[in-house]
């Protein structure tokens, strides 16, 4: 079986993002940048199933500046196999990026197709979905536990209110939940080793996709900060707040 | 402009995230229609026609729909979205499951998690986990969204009279089946749409000390939430997460129990209406957000609160 696992290049999630002055949106310049954290785990999972004997072969691909290529050298650091480059400056949206990725669903055949379950820049969350829906394969999404038998995909997800389990008929698309696994580091052999497995580079054009996002976006804004209170000094005076200030008990 | 909102139900209970996105939909104007699509729908049906403000529910009833998977349900969307302006759901599990897979389908670009109508086209929508407030603007000739609950108030459950009128079902799909269902049992309110929440953190030290936040929160008719770190250390289920990656709410009253306040965390609770905060860490970041704060033991502290409640 040979996994896909689409990895985007986002700020790193320890950055406190800045708007840009002209509100145009948040300052990515000289700021620094990793492979979106979900997308992390999502390899993990990948180079598992390979280490189990479930997959030969695992391929990222990402979507992004010619930076994105470091994006996919750290999947490819953590045991990816090779990589796949599109090569596209600004922002796509993920109805793009679906597009793309059925396409090179299409050239690369995989069975199954491991995404985080949303980036944490645009936080859309609706990337693996559309996938999906594209192609006409089942959706396992919010996974926290994955297992691969018998031709299918048993999906532990995480819901509202608790797991919910579903079995998929192969080839599938999974979209990973923070718990399924702990993403490893890669050492530093493997950092060395993965500088010299291919990347193949492309554009949207040779895929036959336009980039060019649907929506516009007029302004980015920084949210209202929130006043800070008071420190109390006792339990009963905090009692005391709740009821006569706050009034909310 | 019309406005469909697909319905979050169970048996005969409509979810009250449905109650949200209709108040998203009337702010967005024009007719509200309701969609529920599943099975034995009547009884859900009936409470859906009395939504206020709503004109037309939409059965949508067969076996095909049983537990509601995407494979199924988005087609059927897509169905149904082809003479509407607006197609909505909430932007919890359920709608963040369906109505991607729906969009693609309908060849549009998805508008997610929108935190306020800024026009009948233009939206407003958090990003970098509530950092950032994006407002965008939509040419699709259908608007597909998902609607952050806790940004619009709820529409009353009851008042309307809407007809109800049966649409077709659907082709059986062998894509996927619904194996089984865990879900955490809990005497207490939903931690989504509770007006009081007490959360632990990684200072509660344990699960078992969890006990003494929900002696307090059932004293005060409240759900229990905790951070991740709390999640991830294993003290409690990952359904008790609020923060960017969990849950998003905005009680009346949040009590933050050991909890430091990561970025992460704060995202899920600055919109509550009134913070508290007990740590022991006088500079924790918890305070600088908190309307109360309280530097203190915990397990002094809230054994006190609880009592002191009476």
């Amino acid at each position: 079986m040979k996994v896909l696992v689409p990895v985007k290049r986002v700020v790193d999630y320890n950055v406190k993002i800045r708007v840009k002055a002209d509100g145009s949106g948040v300052e990515t310049a000289n700021v620094k940048m990793s492979m979106n954290p979900f997308d992390e785990i999502a390899v993990e999972q990948a180079v598992r199933l390979k280490e189990a004997g479930a997959a030969e072969e695992v391929v990222a691909v990402s979507i992004g500046p010619q930076q994105a290529q470091e994006t996919i050298r750290t999947a490819l650091a953590m045991g990816a196999d090779r990589g796949i480059h599109i090569k596209h400056d600004g922002e796509v949206e993920p109805l793009a990026v679906a597009k793309l990725l059925k396409a090179v669903v299409e050239k690369e055949g995989p069975e199954l197709v491991l995404t985080g379950k949303q980036a944490i820049d645009d936080d859309c969350n609706q990337t693996g979905q559309m996938l999906a829906a594209l192609l006409g394969w089942a959706q396992g999404t919010f996974a926290s536990k994955l297992e691969i038998a018998d031709g299918g995909a048993k999906v532990t997800r995480e819901v509202d209110g608790g797991l919910e389990t579903i079995q998929l008929k192969l080839p599938a698309i999974v979209s990973v939940d923070l718990r399924l696994n702990e993403p490893r580091y890669a050492s530093l052999p493997n950092i060395m080793k993965a500088k010299k497995k291919p990347i193949d580079a492309h554009e949207p054009a040779d895929f036959g996709v336009d980039p060019t996002p649907r929506l516009k976006t007029v302004k980015v804004s920084e949210p209202p900060p929130r006043q800070g209170g008071i420190k109390v000094e006792s339990v009963d005076e905090l009692v005391e707040k709740l009821k006569t200030e706050a009034k909310v008990i | 402009m019309s406005n469909l909102v697909i319905a979050e139900f169970a048996g005969d209970e409509i979810w009250s995230a449905t109650l949200n996105t209709v108040a998203a939909a009337k702010e967005i104007g024009g007719d509200i229609h309701v969609a529920l699509i599943g099975t034995d729908c009547d009884a859900a049906a009936a409470a859906a026609a009395k939504i206020e403000g709503v004109s037309k529910v939409l059965v949508c009833d067969d076996p095909a729909f049983t537990h509601q998977m995407a494979e199924a349900v988005a087609p059927k969307i897509a169905e149904l979205a082809a003479t509407y302006s607006h197609v909505l759901a909430p932007a919890d599990t359920f709608g963040k499951n369906i109505m991607p897979r729906a969009a693609a389908l309908l060849d549009v670009q998805q508008i997610s998690d929108i935190s306020a109508v800024v026009g009948p086209t233009s939206f407003e929508r958090p990003i970098y986990a509530g950092n950032a407030l994006a407002v965008v603007e939509s040419a699709e000739k259908i608007n597909v969204i998902t609607v952050r609950m806790t940004s619009f108030e709820a529409v009353a459950a009851e008042g309307g009279s809407a007809e109800i009128e049966k649409v077709g079902g659907a082709e059986a799909q062998e894509l996927s089946s619904f194996v089984g269902a865990e879900m955490t049992e809990s005497e207490r309110p939903d931690l989504a749409t509770a007006k009081i929440v007490v959360s632990g953190g990684r200072g509660m030290g344990s699960g078992e000390n969890f006990a003494i936040l929900e002696t307090l929160a059932d004293k005060l008719g409240a759900a229990v939430g905790a951070s991740r770190a709390a999640v991830d250390a294993g003290f409690v289920p990952n359904d008790y997460q609020v923060g960017q990656t969990g849950k998003v709410i905005a009680p009346d009253l949040y009590i933050a129990v050991g909890i430091s306040g990561a970025i992460q965390h704060l995202a899920g609770m600055k919109d509550s209406k009134t913070i508290v905060a007990i740590n022991k860490d006088d500079e924790a970041p918890i305070f600088q957000v908190a309307d109360y704060g309280l530097v203190a033991d915990l397990f002094d502290a809230v054994p006190e609160l609880e009592k002191k409640l009476g």
